[in-house]
C-alpha cells in the first residue's frame, strides 16, 4: 500500500476524518500525550508536596523508616526501568525504520522488564507486610533514630513515611500495570504489522508514558530509599 | 422528537442520524454538547432544589424545617452538585464543546473520542454523587475539610470523594481536548490574533483543567485512603497537617472559580461587539488578561486560609497577589465598556445577560478586594459576606453568561428562534431576582451572621426574608427559559444563518450546522470583530 508517498499521505487508512493529512494527525496526538502528561505531573506533584513537607518536619524518623527499605532491590528495580526505557526507544526506532521482526522483539523485552519492575516490587511490599509496616492499626515500627541509638523513632512519624511510600509507590506501581496494558496492546498490533514508517504514533507516544513513569520512579527512589544513609 | 420538524430542510447535525444508539455513541462534538445541556441541567436543578430547601430553612430564625444535620447535608450537596456538576462543565463542556471547532474552522475536536469518554466520566460521576445523595449525603462542606471529613463525620465521604475524582478526569479531558484542538486544527488563515476571544477564554480555561484538576484529584484519593486506612496524613494528633490538606484543596478549588468565570467572560466578549456593532476595543489587552487570569489564579490559594493559621508573612503575600487578578479583571470590564462606547446598541436577550454580567462581575470583584485585604478578611470570614461575594461571581458572572450564551447561540445550536420579548423578559427576573437573593447577604454578613447555620438571631429575619424571596423570582427566571427553548423547538421561527448580523465562522455555516461543520473548508482573510463589514441580522421565517 506504500508505493508512492502521495498515496500514503491521501489514502493511509489511519487518518482519521478530521484531520487533513497524518502530519497534523501526529502532532495533534503528540501534543495531547505532552499535555497529558503534564497533568500527571501535577498529580504526582501533589504527593511529592506532602511527602516533603512531612521529611523536612520529622526528618529523624523519615530517615530511620527509609533505612528499613531494602536498597538491593530498589536499585535493581531502578536499573531494570531504565533499560525498559531504552528497549522503548528501540521498538520506536525499529517502526521508524519498518524493522517489523526488532519491533517485536523490543516491546516484548520492554514487556518483561516491567513485569520484572513490579514483581520485584510485590516481594519488596511482602516483606513490608510481614514486617507490620503497613499503615493501619497493625502498624509497628522497631527501631531508633540514626545516630542516636537511645532516642525511640516516633511511630505516627514512621507511619507517615510508609503512608507516604505506599501511596506514591502504589501510584506508580498502578501506572506501571496500566503500562504493561498499554504494552501487550502495542506488542499484539505490531506483531500485526500495524506500525509502519509511517504510521508509529501509538508507539511514539505509548513511549512516552512509559518514560515519564520512569522519570517518577527516578525521583522516588532516592527521595524514599536514600535518606541519610551514611550514618 | 421535536427536532423531526426540521426534517425538511437540508441534512444538518441533528437530522442526520436518529435513535438512542446515535447519541450515545456518537463522536461528533455537537452531539456530545447537547448530551452535556442535558446532563447539567438536571444537575442545575438538583442543585437548585437543595438552594431553595436551604433559603426555605432560613425563612424563619428558627430550626424549624430542618434539623441541624440534615441542613448541613443540604449546603453541601449544594455546593458540590453546582460546583463539580453544574459550573465546572457548563460553559466549556456545552457551549465550548459546540463551538470550539465551529469557530476555528475545524471539522471536530482533535480527539472526538476522548470527548465522548469525557462524558461518560461525567455521567458515571454523576450516578455515583446521585446514589451518594439518595442514600445519605455528606455533611461535610463541599470543601472536605479535614480532620472532620477523613476522622469524624459519619456520611458518604468516600463515595461524593470519588464522584468529585472521576468528574475531574472529565474536566481533564475536555481541556486537553481544547488545548490541542486550538494549537492544531485552526483554518488556513485563523491565525492567533484573528481568534474568537471566546477560543482565548477557553484556552485559559483549559490551562487550569489540566493544571489543577490532577491535584484535586490526588488531594481527593489521600483523603479518601486516610479515611478508609486511617493512615494519619492530615490528622494532627498523629503527625499530619490538617493545613497541608488546605493548601492542595485551595490550589484547584481557587482556579476552579476561574474556570466557572473565563468561559463566561469569553461568551460576553462574543455578545457585547454584536450589539454594540463594533470591532472589540483592545483585542489583545482581551487575549492576554484571559491568560493573566489564569496563572495569577495559580497564587493566590491561601487568601482562603487567612484564618486557618498560615504565617502573617505568607498572608501579606497572598493578599498582595490576590489584589493583582484584579488587573487583568479590569481590563477586561473596561474594554467591553470601551466596546459599547458610541456603539450602536441593541437591547436583546444576550445583551442584556451581558450587561447583566459586566455590573454583576464587578460587584462580585469589587467584594472580592474586600476580601483579599487581611484586616476586613478577618472580619468576614465564614460568614454571609463571602456567600454573596462569591455569588455575585458563580451566579451574577458565571451563570449570567451561560444564560446569555445559551440565547445567543441557540439559533446556531437548534436552528430555530427563541420568543425575543419572553426571553428580555426572563434576564429581568433573573437579575432582579438575583440581586433581591444575594444582596442583603452582604449586609448579613458584615454585621455578622455566620454561613453554615441553620438558625439565626431574629433580627436577622428581615433581611433573610427579602433574600429568601428573591430566591423563588429567581427560580422563575430560571424556569422561563428552559421552557420557551423547549417550545422554540418545535414552534419557534426557523434561524438563518446568522440571526444577529455576527462575525466568526460559526455563523458562515448553516443553522443548525452540517454533521462536518462546514460544506467547503473554510480560509479565513479577514480580522476577528470586523462589524464595519458584516452584512446585516438576517431575517428569521416562521416555521410549522
Amino acid at each position: 500500500m506504500a508505493d508512492s508517498p502521495i498515496a500514503v499521505e491521501h489514502h493511509n487508512p489511519a487518518l482519521k476524518h478530521h484531520f487533513a493529512n497524518m502530519e497534523q494527525q501526529r502532532e495533534a496526538s503528540s501534543l495531547g500525550m505532552w499535555l497529558f502528561l503534564a497533568t500527571e505531573i501535577m498529580f504526582f506533584g501533589g504527593m511529592f508536596c506532602a511527602y516533603l513537607i512531612y521529611r523536612y518536619w520529622y526528618f529523624p524518623d523519615f530517615a530511620a523508616a527509609s533505612k528499613s527499605l531494602d536498597i538491593t532491590l530498589g536499585a535493581v528495580n531502578t536499573a531494570v526501568l531504565i533499560c525498559s526505557s531504552l528497549t522503548v526507544v528501540m521498538a520506536v526506532r525499529a517502526a521508524q525504520l519498518g524493522k517489523r521482526q526488532e519491533q517485536v522483539v523490543y516491546l516484548a523485552l520492554t514487556l518483561v522488564l516491567g513485569l520484572a519492575f513490579l514483581g520485584i516490587k510485590g516481594v519488596e511490599w511482602t516483606s513490608k507486610f510481614k514486617e507490620h509496616h503497613i499503615p493501619g492499626p497493625t502498624f509497628n515500627f522497631e527501631g531508633s533514630v540514626p545516630g542516636h541509638p537511645d532516642q525511640p523513632v516516633d511511630q505516627h512519624h514512621a507511619q507517615l513515611f510508609f503512608s507516604l511510600y505506599f501511596a506514591m509507590t502504589g501510584m506508580h506501581a498502578l501506572h506501571m500495570i496500566i503500562g504493561v496494558g498499554i504494552f501487550s496492546y502495542l506488542l499484539y498490533h505490531a506483531w500485526k504489522g500495524k506500525y509502519t514508517p509511517e504510521y508509529h504514533t501509538p508507539l511514539e507516544n505509548s513511549g512516552l508514558y512509559w518514560h515519564f513513569v520512569d522519570i517518577v520512579w527516578i525521583y522516588l527512589f532516592p527521595l524514599l530509599y536514600l535518606i541519610d544513609r551514611k550514618k | 422528537m421535536a427536532t423531526a420538524a426540521l426534517t425538511a430542510e437540508r441534512e444538518n447535525y441533528l437530522n442526520q442520524e436518529y435513535g438512542i444508539k446515535s447519541w450515545l455513541l456518537t463522536v461528533d462534538h455537537k452531539r456530545i454538547a447537547l448530551l452535556y445541556l442535558l446532563s447539567i441541567t438536571f444537575f442545575f436543578f438538583i442543585g437548585g432544589f437543595f438552594a431553595l430547601l436551604i433559603r426555605l430553612e432560613l425563612l424563619t430564625p428558627a430550626g424549624d424545617l430542618v434539623q441541624a444535620d440534615t441542613y448541613n447535608k443540604l449546603f453541601t450537596m449544594h455546593g458540590q452538585v453546582m460546583v463539580f456538576f453544574f459550573l465546572i462543565p457548563s460553559i466549556p463542556a456545552v457551549l465550548g464543546n459546540f463551538l470550539v471547532p465551529l469557530m476555528i474552522g475545524a471539522k471536530d475536536l482533535a480527539f472526538p473520542r476522548i470527548n465522548l469518554l469525557s462524558w461518560y466520566l461525567y455521567i458515571i460521576a454523576g450516578v455515583l454523587m446521585l446514589h451518594c445523595m439518595l442514600t445519605g449525603g455528606v455533611d461535610t462542606g463541599w470543601t472536605f475539610y479535614t480532620p472532620f471529613s477523613t476522622a469524624f463525620s459519619n456520611t458518604k465521604v468516600i463515595e461524593a470523594g470519588l464522584a468529585i475524582f472521576i468528574s475531574g478526569f472529565s474536566s481533564i479531558l475536555t481541556g486537553l481536548n481544547f488545548v490541542v484542538t486550538i494549537h492544531r486544527m485552526r483554518a488556513p488563515g485563523m491565525t492567533w490574533n484573528r481568534l474568537p476571544l471566546f477560543i482565548w477564554a477557553h484556552y485559559a480555561t483549559s490551562i487550569i483543567q489540566l493544571l489543577g484538576t490532577p491535584v484535586i484529584a490526588v488531594t481527593l484519593v489521600l483523603v479518601v485512603l486516610e479515611r478508609a486506612l486511617h493512615l494519619g496524613i492530615f490528622d494532627p494528633t498523629r503527625g499530619g497537617d490538617p493545613l497541608l490538606f488546605q493548601h492542595l484543596f485551595w490550589f484547584y478549588s481557587h482556579p476552579a472559580v476561574y474556570i466557572m468565570i473565563l468561559p463566561a467572560m469569553g461568551v460576553v466578549t462574543e455578545i457585547v461587539p454584536c450589539f454594540a456593532r463594533k470591532r472589540i476595543f483592545g483585542y489583545q489587552f482581551v487575549a492576554m488578561s484571559s491568560i493573566g487570569i489564569a496563572v495569577l489564579g495559580f497564587l493566590v490559594w491561601a487568601h482562603h486560609m487567612f484564618v486557618a493559621g498560615i504565617s502573617l508573612y505568607a498572608a501579606l503575600i497572598f493578599s498582595a497577589l490576590s489584589y493583582l487578578v484584579a488587573v487583568p479583571s479590569a481590563i477586561k470590564v473596561f474594554n467591553w465598556t470601551a466596546t459599547m462606547y458610541k456603539g450602536s446598541i441593541t437591547f436583546s436577550t444576550p445583551m442584556l445577560y451581558a450587561f447583566g454580567f459586566v455590573g454583576l462581575f464587578t460587584m462580585g470583584g469589587l467584594t472580592g478586594l474586600f476580601l483579599a485585604a487581611l484586616g476586613i478578611d478577618v472580619h468576614v470570614t465564614d460568614t454571609y459576606f463571602v456567600i454573596a461575594h462569591f455569588h455575585y461571581i458563580m451566579v451574577g458572572g458565571a451563570v449570567m453568561g451561560y444564560l446569555g450564551g445559551m440565547h445567543f447561540w441557540w439559533p446556531k445550536i437548534s436552528g430555530r428562534m427563541y420568543p425575543e420579548s419572553l426571553g428580555r423578559l426572563a434576564a429581568l427576573i433573573v437579575f432582579l431576582g438575583f440581586n433581591l437573593t444575594f444582596f442583603p447577604q452582604f449586609i448579613l454578613g458584615y454585621l455578622g451572621m455566620p454561613r453554615r447555620y441553620w438558625q439565626y438571631p431574629p433580627e436577622f429575619q428581615v433581611l433573610n426574608v427579602l433574600s429568601t424571596a428573591g430566591s423563588t423570582i429567581l427560580a422563575v427566571g430560571y424556569l422561563l427559559p428552559m421552557v420557551y427553548f423547549l417550545w422554540s423547538m418545535r414552534y419557534g421561527k426557523v434561524a438563518p444563518d446568522n440571526p444577529w448580523g455576527a462575525s466568526g465562522l460559526e455563523w458562515m455555516t448553516p443553522s443548525p450546522p452540517p454533521t462536518f461543520n462546514f460544506d467547503a473548508p473554510p480560509v479565513v482573510d479577514w480580522e476577528a470583530y470586523d462589524y464595519e463589514h458584516i452584512p446585516a441580522p438576517q431575517e428569521a421565517r416562521s416555521g410549522g
